[in-house]
């Protein structure tokens, strides 16, 4: 049985396209003092320090943990750097979680980062390798098709994506860290905007931000005596499976499912929708909320689109299960910290300090992310009791 | 320091960085029957083992190496596609195009490729293309020997049979 | 706690340049060997399998996507990845383990390091602002410690000298060694200088290879039935980036990791030491304590090849090989990453 271990402390940069007045340093340690400053806490109170980010590639740093040691304090403690796709931010908080749940430290600080205005994420996801066609248009290109297959599957109407869109940037408006900042938009303008990867439009896609993410994670003996009202961890799971294999279901992956299996085990979750108070998922083009909706059981097969029209993930409209209050990766997505965000923004939710977008009396959430071809996932289950 | 000083944002540092790109053992078998024109697949040796195309080294879902080489059809089948409208950096085609995930007949995997001859609006999931060769002097180790798939009049593939076709076009 | 043990380790042959084989191609047979020695079908038959890779060797994003490729991942597994040397992989597999959600780990690093300049590569590892521009390699700054040392007194290049031609000696035993002979000194004291004051025989060479290992709870290696290491402590440590800031003749961060891995609690009768370069083995003799008593490097280390990313997890897998077999009742293997030994990290293994 592993040892209890909560989330004690949150800290977010203010996520944008450019964060030309700090550096790469400067980012992440800006996300670990808000981190320690909403814990209470100071340098010396870290023991260990876990790093995740997406590929090296995206700023040109070879194992940035090396570099960023400094920045972040941990100068002759531990220092680790996850990498798993676009799934890392999750995958580094559950490393960092197990940092604590082994019995092995008392208190940990993680943080996950991108600062893609410092190179460029299309041409590292889409750069050309020999001998293979180069028609990579990056993960846009690549999740399209997959998301004509679901919409073919489901026969869900046209304006589904749009929909998710609108209300995950509604969302956003009343986070004032969400990159995206569209209080006014429309389901006409998403309509109107630019197709990119049909049935992709420009705004049913995520943004390219800068920004980081950080948590202070405490075994119980601390969390117990901590500032504010901690988030319990109350389950935590990874899947992984190959790319492509023959018969792989690209629109609805075992991983996920599995995944979700798991981890509402550990919680004790029976039914997500009813049992959850909201989540936070991963949805980098807007199709992804009834795909997941599915994958991860708060719909029947075919049905999830349903739900998303039927306003049940929409805080506007007063939906039983709000999905992606803070705005989503679809209001902000600093690609490393992205899945970071989604389990800070669930132990926001449970701590009741998420501000405008705070769905009353939240007090259990889901984190999701998922990176790869949709391929690699990391959930975790937080919440505001202690198990 | 009496001088304001110049608030610095941005420092140019490109990094180049030279590599041999090497494509694998499996793979360079792969691209050794393009360049004479030929597509192929490879899979595990052992009756029934799935067929990928193009080849990667292993059989992913049974981390087993893919010994055993099979020749595909250059006919194949749309498992799925996006019309896409923005360039890709570094390839000079004009946007709008076609890029499809394709099933050769005689593999159980799709690869990605562009379809061209065809009306975008028309192109759909079950849809038989072919593919068009370059002229045989231009052959490489490439898949660019194949500048595009068209459609061709044959009848779609019901979804449920994309993926499991025979070499010869016909259900496995 | 639960005691942890390893029960598996295999290596493939250290080569300048494995050819034609891509990533999943290295690791396949590996895997295959570690398969075999730990007596499991595939991945499927351990609770939790965790890598460590890094993009920059073979200049493709995400390399060890690939890898998942050679696991036999269908169903899926529990997996993860860390940019880091495998030994790392290690690490956090120890986490998931002491936590209760596994039994048993597969871990695995692989690098192919041969397409690319590697010591250029690795000087983007540096400060991306100040110092990367600079395009200072790996070396280059290994010889800058090397000569303060010399400078200092702390070592002569006879010294070094003796380390290289242990290194050679050693290596003759290890069927993996890229680099092994008898060399004497006197003939690398010959050979010209590289990079002064480094002889080319100073510096590891470039290997392409991987590495794999198989942990479980001592409950589950008796339930195996196999041979195993303890693995009685592991710990690790990060030093500042800004070289100007560090004694570069001493590595604080080994010594500290030592002292929590608990590794001074008994007798060391061998040590596998991921020195690059051979002055950096006297660092980390030095920093550990390490007498006459502990036989360094038995392998012939990583100057007898370097398999980055998989270098620090065969350090490991050497120390359990000599436990196994009886020579030694007790071991330590260390890992390092970053410039001038930055980050350390220290495993100690005992007799079951």
């Amino acid at each position: 049985m592993a040892n209890l271990a909560a989330v004690v402390g949150v800290g977010q940069t203010k996520y944008t396209t450019k964060r030309q007045d700090v550096s790469i340093a400067g980012l992440v340690r800006e996300a670990a003092v808000n981190a320690l400053q909403d814990a209470d806490l100071g340098w010396d109170d870290i023991d260990a320090v876990i790093l995740g980010k997406a590929p090296d590639m995206f700023e040109g740093v070879i194992m940035p943990e090396v570099y960023l040691t400094d920045a972040l304090g941990c100068n002759g403690k531990p220092m680790i750097r996850v990498h798993t796709a676009g799934s890392v931010g999750g995958s580094t908080a559950i490393v960092a979680a197990s940092h604590v749940q082994s019995g092995t430290f008392r208190r940990v600080l993680t943080v996950s980062f991108e600062k893609q205005s410092e190179s460029n994420a299309m041409w590292a996801l889409s750069n050309p390798q020999p001998f293979s066609t180069h028609l990579n248009a990056g993960a846009g290109g690549y999740f399209a098709p997959i998301i004509r297959e679901y919409i073919r599957r489901s026969n869900a109407p046209k304006d589904v994506g749009i929909k998710v869109a609108v209300k995950d940037r509604l969302h956003g408006a009343r986070n004032p860290l969400a990159h995206l900042q569209k209080p006014d938009i429309t389901m006409q303008e998403v309509e109107e905007s630019f197709m990119l990867w049909d049935p992709i439009r420009f705004l049913e896609a995520c943004p390219s931000s800068d920004g980081a993410c950080a948590m202070v994670i405490a075994n119980e003996e601390l969390a117990d005596k901590a500032a504010k009202q901690p988030a319990w961890i109350r389950g935590v799971a990874m899947r992984s499976e190959p790319t492509t294999f023959a018969g792989r279901d690209e629109v609805n992956p075992q991983a996920g499912r599995d995944c979700a299996a798991d981890v509402y085990k550990q919680a004790g979750i029976t039914d997500p929708r009813k049992d959850l108070d909201c989540a936070e998922v991963y949805v980098p083009f807007s199709w992804y909320e009834p795909m997941w909706l599915e994958n991860l059981g708060f719909a029947p097969i075919g049905e999830g689109w349903k739900l998303t029209m039927e306003g049940a993930t929409s805080l506007d409209e007063g939906g039983d299960i709000p999905w992606n209050c803070s705005g989503g990766v679809l209001s902000s997505n600093a690609i490393g910290a992205s899945g970071m965000i989604r389990f800070a923004e669930a132990a926001r939710q449970v701590r009741g300090d998420a501000g405008d977008h705070q769905v009353e009396g939240a007090k259990l959430a889901l984190g999701h992310a998922y990176g790869g071809g949709a391929q690699f996932f990391a959930m975790w289950v937080v919440g505001s009791e202690k198990p | 320091m009496s001088e304001e000083q110049e608030v610095v944002t941005v420092v140019k540092s490109p990094i180049y960085l030279k590599y041999n790109f090497t494509a694998g053992a499996a793979p360079a078998r792969f691209l050794a029957q393009l360049k004479k024109g030929k597509l192929t697949g490879q899979r595990r040796a052992e009756p029934g083992a799935p067929v990928y195309s193009p080849p990667r080294g292993s059989c992913p879902a049974s981390g087993r190496p893919t010994e055993q080489e099979v020749e595909l059809s250059d006919k194949a089948t749309v498992q799925s596609f996006t019309i896409v409208y923005i360039p890709i950096p570094g390839n000079a085609i004009e946007p709008p195009f076609v890029v499809a995930n394709l099933v050769a007949d005689g593999a159980n995997i799709s690869f990605i490729h562009l379809m061209s001859e065809c009306d975008n609006a028309d192109v759909h999931i079950g849809q038989r293309v072919q593919a068009i060769w370059k002229p045989e002097e231009e052959w490489d180790y490439s898949m660019d020997n194949i500048r595009y798939f068209k459609p061709i009049d044959e009848p779609d593939v019901p979804v449920e049979k994309i993926g499991k076709l025979s070499v010869t076009g016909q259900e496995d | 706690m639960k005691d942890i043990a390893i029960v598996a380790y295999q290596q493939s042959d250290g080569v300048s340049d494995a050819g034609a084989v891509n990533e999943v191609e290295l690791i396949m047979p590996v895997l295959d060997r570690t398969f075999e020695q730990a007596r499991l079908d595939s991945a499927q038959d351990v609770d939790f399998v965790c890598s460590g890779s890094c993009d920059y060797l073979q200049g493709a994003a995400f390399a060890f996507v690939a890898g998942v490729d050679a696991l036999g991942a269908v169903p899926p597994i529990k997996e993860s990845h860390v940019e880091m040397d495998a030994a790392w992989a290690l690490y956090e597999s120890i986490l998931k383990i002491r936590m209760g959600h596994a039994d048993s780990a597969l871990i695995y690093g692989f690098g192919k390091s041969s397409p690319g300049e590697l010591p250029i590569v690795l000087s983007q590892q540096l400060d991306p602002y100040y110092l990367a521009p600079q395009w200072v390699d790996s070396i280059s700054l290994a010889a800058m410690q090397a000569r303060l040392m010399l400078d200092q007194g702390l070592i002569t290049e006879r010294d070094m000298a003796e380390v290289v031609s242990r290194s050679r000696r050693n290596a003759r035993s290890n069927p993996h060694a890229q680099l092994a002979g008898d060399v004497s000194p006197e003939d690398v004291l010959a050979q010209e200088t590289y990079l002064s004051p480094l002889r080319k025989a100073d510096c590891c060479p470039v290997s392409d290879g991987a590495s794999a290992v198989v942990i479980a709870t001592v409950e589950k290696a008796k339930e195996w039935g196999l041979p195993y290491a303890i693995i009685s402590g592991i710990d690790h440590r990060i030093e500042t980036h800004n070289l100007g800031m560090r004694d570069l003749t001493d590595s604080v961060s080994t010594r500290t990791a030592a002292e929590h891995a608990g590794m001074h609690d008994g007798k060391v009768d061998v040590a596998e030491l991921y020195a690059p370069f051979s002055h950096q083995e006297i660092i980390l003799t030095r920093a550990l304590g390490l007498g006459e008593e502990t036989s360094i490097n038995p392998s012939g280390g990583v100057l007898a090849g370097n398999l980055m990313m998989a270098s620090g997890l065969s350090r490991i897998g050497e120390v359990f090989n000599r436990i196994v077999s009886g020579e030694a009742q007790r071991g330590v293997a260390h890992t390092t990453s970053g410039p001038c030994l930055q980050h350390n990290l220290v495993t100690v293994l005992e007799k079951a």
